[in-house]
């Protein structure tokens, strides 16, 4: 079967997120007095073609902790969505 | 004659002035492409600085898996010298070879200008021409360099002197000591064995006097009459 994959990736809480505060600041700065909490990370999209939707999460989270995360620094999230 | 290769990965950019600090200082350096995967006999290898694989997804993190690198973990788990310069640097901690990571710098700018580190370590083959508490001032050029480590990784380092360089200040008008937002100021850590060394700053970059300053050359002094020490415990 056929997968689409999305996997984001954030900074870990707790660490400094510059360009998360940068956007937040910027948000503030255009008046939208609700938003805070901002972080900026990044988002993949990947098709993986696995027997059944478990086999599809397991190899995008392979390819997480080898290469899409950095496991110091991000924490990532997968949503599998059959084609 | 020591023998320095001097890896090559589709975007470095630094690795002419490395070979050539190198060379003038009495070793014999030559490029290894990263599609390489034998080190020719080198005695240490430089990872160069430079913007390897244009830095997509994270700075080093596909030059890791470059065919090189193999190589380059069994080199270094031989106990000879490896120093990552920069994006060098990146890719050491991308691969495991050093702890920790580089993130974005603070003040999210690409930085390019002089910082004052102060050598810590001198026991590696990089900075054992300096003497310990030296200050020396030389360039850095980088948008991902804030050392990052867990509070224990840190801690560890500092408990077994595996911080080589550390930002100082010393006045310099107009700009922040440390310039990246670095935890404990650290410009450069080595493992545990100190063969392997990782430096956000470009001592290559200040290795002739007609620059004005040789500040960087005592690291290609150091590599080029390093003598592994005997074999000793482990402690």
């Amino acid at each position: 079967m056929n997968f689409r994959v999305h996997v984001r990736v954030l900074p870990r809480r707790g660490l400094l997120d510059p360009q998360g505060q940068a956007v937040e600041h910027a948000l503030k700065a255009l008046n939208f007095e609700g938003a805070g909490n901002v972080h900026v990370g990044k988002a993949i999209e990947i098709d993986v073609a696995a027997a059944d939707e478990a086999a599809a999460r397991a190899a995008a989270k392979a390819m997480c902790d080898k290469l899409l995360a950095n496991p110091v620094t991000e924490d990532y999230q997968i949503e599998v969505e059959a084609r | 004659m020591i023998r320095v290769a001097v890896i090559r990965f589709p975007g470095s950019n630094c690795e002419p002035d490395a070979h050539r600090a190198v060379v003038r200082e009495g070793g014999e350096a030559f490029y290894v492409f990263h599609r390489e995967t034998d080190l020719r006999d080198a005695d240490a290898v430089i990872l160069p600085g430079g913007f390897s694989y244009g830095d997509y997804l994270r700075a080093g993190a596909i030059a890791r898996f470059s065919p090189i690198m193999a190589a380059i973990e069994r080199h270094a788990a031989d106990g000879k010298p490896v120093v990552g310069i920069c994006n060098g640097f990146q890719i050491l901690c991308e691969s495991g070879l050093l702890p920790g990571a580089l993130m974005r710098n603070a003040g999210l700018k690409y930085l390019s200008r002089p910082v004052d580190v102060r050598i810590e370590r001198t026991d590696t083959p990089f900075t054992n021409a300096y003497q310990k508490g030296e200050i020396i001032r030389i360039p850095i050029g980088h948008g991902d360099g804030r050392f990052t480590a867990t509070e224990d990784v840190i801690a560890d380092l500092e408990a077994r002197g595996q911080v080589v360089l550390r930002y100082v200040d010393t006045g310099m008008p107009d700009v922040s000591a440390n310039p990246n937002g670095a935890l404990h100021d650290i410009a450069a850590i080595s493992n545990r064995e100190g063969n392997v060394v990782g430096m956000m700053p470009h001592p290559e970059r200040l290795a002739d006097e007609l620059l004005g300053s040789d500040a960087g050359t005592r690291v290609f002094t150091s590599l080029v009459r390093w003598k592994r020490p005997a074999l000793v415990a482990n402690t």
